[in-house]
């Protein structure tokens, strides 16, 4: 059975409150029990109680996949990239170190790569994952995408971002404010000092900017 | 006798059937289902279709299912025998019930029925909420038995009573989603009632603005629309300022006032006074935020208020809650579909527990035992004559006050922790010390039960069959899993066990919890309260029945204060429960908290809960999982006061009081007002802020002050001895 085609992961940051239901249930899993495959993390807690919860983003074209020596990292034709497969991974970490979005775990143990599967033992039964089922305040939400756009109207989920010269697709969607505006940004054209600023062409300094990792502003027809 | 918390769970066993119950924890009680293999929970699955919430749980509901299996779990009678490892040996069950009733006779017969004094709690179903206050009024005849809720709900239910004549969430929470603001005082709702976020944020989806009052930027005020950081101890200040606003600006229902309501004049005269400047001066909130909320406030179309301990946990905890309800009333909002008004109800049982008699001065059906007619009826049921029944006794404080003063020599408890969840509790352990015979029923030795004589092995919420009224005032049933293990009883059977070997068991031979139900039906008939038309059937099959339902054809409530509504008091006059239909406006007097701040001590403590455990910690802090997620205790406080303090973050920091003294580490968040530092509550021993709190409390409601006194705070010169010690288990 395949995750059925309308059904679409929504994170939701606005909405998270820090409570960990979701690292809780996830630890539940028959499959890695104990090991929560979700990393929920304070932006800065001295500041604000802001948390970010991070689930797998199931890219399109997966770096970890790419990057993965030993073919390890399948993605099923219903988008989902699931975890490594135990005979194939040499937990080399490959995919750890290269993912955009932190998402992959080395279990040093197990000697395998962990991650998220959009708990396909649940989804590909018709089942929703099980934190966006516990989710209290639903920041993490499983359904279609007329569902979210009826339930979340101030916002509007993307799912394309930029990592440099990078532009990943996900089947995760990210919701941002309705109004937000392209936040994709060259530093070069702030800079009031004519010297740096009006070198466009200075190396070093696309270097830098291009390491930055902005999120682009649309939702593709990418990541299916 | 465990050194660590418990992680162990389900190891990929397959369930033999899932039950379908609810959450132990909150009074949200969640739909959940309990996977059971054999006689064991080993996990759960969320439960969608209970319509409350749909399948959402907090960490706490997820990792609930842990504490069955745990191997601190009593599952024999143990007696105090210092001589043994742990200071308990166990006992045969049967003994040590004959032992209780002894230890209980003595005291009786010496020093007269009053002398002995129970002490419940609000975690029960509402059958053994029901049978505790028969079994102290009937069996012990004793007045003296008091709960937990007196340290939870009682200013809201007080408040409420004043206002409205009834005792119970007006609305139930799908009211919420179509508010157009969303007022929510002293209230953690994202930590202490974690479902309740997501009607908050679905409301603000649909357009209502969300306005939080709280001196902490809590999570859910991250995001809110307007945060108000009102100084502790200053709510009446701030709603009396916005019904002043409202009264300037004539964002008044005047129809509604004149119609439905009393008292609106003199109460506009007492607030006269409280200009926004005024408002701004005391409670430590921008007058321009002020007015913002006033004004979002008074010209809403629909609305929802909801408060919680932050505003009732006060020397002036009701007054509190009826500047709230006068706002609530003059805006004319209640009563109708999308406006609304609660307080988000504590404990599992919040509601139904504080309903049918275990309250020192009730009676079954929100009754009062001081009312002849209410004496009664109640006698009738129970097939006594209403002069045996006690007059009303006192608060559970007063009980320990009792015990210093000599008057009271022997205790009962259950489902109570006092050792940890009262004020100044180096008080109360001198009271378990200085008692001469206490029992304590559980099924986790807590830290209380530490101090007792014997200790009797009671069941958990999976081991037992009962209703719960739940956060809206919606009776839900709680379903058993399993069977209490060993030796371990249903509570309600060692009660009975008790009424016997005391040799008094008329009315205590009850075969099964239906049967309590039954009984408690009868007994709430006709009152605020009314059960008579519930039924254990048609609780399950509509996921909930709303009280009142006075007959067995009656759809429930789940509004409340609508024009046709069932109101037993009013009888069609009005809406709300009194001879004339009209709801009350109340005088709110604004005071100072009992122990302001001072040269001495200079900051303002407040206290509250953390998402991941639950009240005085009994089951939680044996949870491994919810352990890990917030392990010990920590003072929040703000970056100003920490670096005149030479605090950073992470610090060893002594909290004092004048009455105790607690060292916790330092968390440094520009989240808290910079003249008032936070602890949670939920550990014991030296780690139990309540050693610090104080024990005033307020004069109508008698619910201590938690939420404000006076602290001087210093960089501790060596850890604590706790530090990198294990959590104590049993």
């Amino acid at each position: 059975m395949l995750v059925p085609a309308d059904q679409y992961f929504f994170i939701d940051p606005n909405r998270c409150i820090g409570c960990e239901a979701c690292v809780q249930a996830c630890t539940e899993c028959d499959t890695h029990k104990g090991h929560s495959m979700i990393h929920l993390e304070y932006a800065n807690r001295r500041e604000s109680p802001q948390t970010l919860p991070v689930v797998c983003m199931h890219c399109d074209s997966p770096t970890c996949a790419e990057v993965c020596p030993a073919d390890a990292i399948k993605r099923t034709e219903d988008g989902v990239v699931q975890t490594a497969r135990k005979p194939r991974c040499i937990a080399c970490s490959n995919c750890v170190l290269a993912c955009p979005f932190g998402v992959p775990k080395m279990n040093v143990r197990q000697e395998l790569m962990m991650k998220c599967d959009m708990c396909y033992d649940r989804t590909s039964e018709g089942k929703r994952p099980m934190c966006a089922t516990v989710c209290p305040s639903q920041a993490l939400f499983f359904g279609t995408r007329e569902e979210i756009e009826r339930l979340r109207p101030r916002s509007r989920p993307i799912n394309q971002f930029q990592f440099g010269f990078q532009t990943i697709h996900t089947k995760v969607r990210m919701m941002v404010p309705r109004e937000a505006v392209n936040t994709h940004i060259d530093v070069a054209e702030v800079l009031c000092d004519p010297v740096m600023g009006s070198d466009r062409e200075d190396a070093m300094l696309a270097a830098a900017v291009c390491e930055l990792p902005v999120a682009a502003a649309t939702e593709s027809t990418h990541g299916r | 006798m465990s050194q660590s918390c418990w992680h162990r769970g389900d190891r990929g066993v397959q369930p033999d059937r899932l039950v379908q119950t609810h959450c132990c924890f909150c009074g949200q009680q969640c739909g959940i289902q309990l996977k059971v293999k054999d006689n064991e929970v080993i996990g759960f699955e969320p439960w969608e279709e209970f319509p409350f919430n749909q399948g959402m749980l907090c960490p706490k509901g997820v990792k609930r299912y842990l504490q069955g299996s745990h191997p601190d779990r009593l599952i024999s009678a143990f007696r105090r025998d210092p001589g043994a490892p742990g200071g308990f040996s166990s006992l045969d069950y049967d003994e040590a019930i004959r032992q209780v009733a002894d230890g209980i006779g003595r005291i009786q017969a010496a020093h007269g029925n009053a002398a002995f004094a129970v002490l419940s709690g609000a975690s029960l179903t509402t059958e053994k909420t029901y049978l505790m206050g028969k079994f102290a009024r009937v069996c012990l005849k004793t007045p003296y038995i008091d709960y937990n809720g007196r340290l939870c709900m009682v200013s809201a239910a007080a408040g409420n009573k004043k206002a409205f004549g009834i005792d119970r969430a007006a609305n139930p929470w799908s009211d919420i989603l179509g508010a157009g603001v969303v007022w929510i005082s002293g209230a953690n709702v994202a930590e202490c009632a974690p479902i309740t976020t997501n009607y908050v944020w679905q409301a603000r989806e649909n357009g209502a603005k969300v306005i939080v009052v709280d001196p902490r930027i809590t999570p859910l005020a991250r995001t809110c629309d307007l945060f108000l950081p009102i100084k502790p101890g200053r709510d009446v200040a701030l709603f009396n300022g916005i019904l002043q606003l409202m009264i300037e600006n004539d964002w008044l229902d005047h129809a509604f006032i004149d119609a439905h309501t009393v008292g609106f004049e003199s109460l506009a005269e007492s607030v006269r006074g409280w200009t926004p400047s005024r408002t701004a001066e005391v409670t430590g909130i921008a007058e321009r935020e002020i007015r913002k909320a006033a004004e979002w406030w008074g010209t809403a179309k629909a609305s929802f208020l909801l408060h919680a301990r932050g505003i009732e946990h006060h020397s002036h905890g009701v007054q509190n809650v009826l500047g709230a309800i006068n706002i609530v009333l003059a805006s004319g909002r209640i009563g109708r579909e999308n406006c609304g008004y609660a307080t988000i109800t504590g404990q599992a049982n919040g509601q139904g527990g504080r309903e049918h008699g275990q309250k020192c001065d009730q009676l079954p059906g929100a009754r009062d035992l001081a009312n002849p007619e209410h004496r009664a009826h109640v006698a009738k049921v129970w097939g006594v004559s209403p002069d045996e029944l006690p007059q009303p006794g006192v608060d559970a404080y007063e009980i320990f006050r009792k015990i210093d003063r000599g008057e009271i020599r022997g205790l009962l408890s259950i489902c109570f922790n006092p050792l940890v969840s009262l004020p100044d509790n180096n008080f109360v352990a001198r009271m378990l010390d200085k008692v001469d015979f206490y029992v304590a029923i559980d099924f986790f030795l807590n830290d209380t039960a530490h101090h007792a004589d014997i200790v009797l092995p009671g069941s958990l919420h999976e081991e037992d069959e009962g209703t719960m009224t739940q956060i809206e005032g919606r009776v839900i049933k709680i379903n058993q899993a399993v069977n209490p293990p060993g030796d371990a009883r249903q509570d309600w059977r060692i009660i009975q066990d008790l009424a016997a070997a005391l040799g008094r068991p008329h009315g205590f031979t009850f075969a099964h919890p239906r049967e309590i139900f039954e009984e408690l039906r009868r007994a709430s008939q006709g009152g605020i309260a009314d059960y008579s038309g519930i039924t254990w059937e048609k609780i399950e099959q509509r996921h909930g029945i709303f009280w009142p339902c006075p007959s067995e054809d009656h759809p429930g409530t789940p509004r409340l204060f609508e024009p046709a509504s069932h109101n037993p008091i009013a009888k069609g006059a009005g809406p709300f429960y009194f001879p004339d239909g009209k709801a009350r406006f109340n005088i709110a007097e604004y005071t100072a908290p009992t122990e302001d701040v001072d040269a001495e001590f200079p900051v303002i403590l407040t206290t509250g809960r953390v998402v991941s455990h639950f009240l005085s910690g009994t089951q939680t802090r044996r949870i491994g999982p919810l352990g890990d997620q917030y392990p010990e205790p920590r003072v929040e406080i703000h970056p100003q006061l920490a670096a005149r303090l030479g605090i950073l973050d992470g610090d060893w920091t002594a909290v004092t009081s004048r009455r105790g003294e607690i060292t916790v580490r330092a968390q440094v968040v520009k989240t808290i007002r910079p003249d008032t530092v936070f602890v949670p509550y939920h550990w014991a021993g030296a780690k139990s802020v309540n050693q610090v709190t104080i024990s005033a409390q307020d004069p109508i409601s008698k619910i201590p002050e938690y939420k404000v006194c006076a602290v001087r705070l210093s960089k501790a010169a060596r850890p604590p001895e706790y530090a990198g010690q294990l959590e104590r288990q049993q």
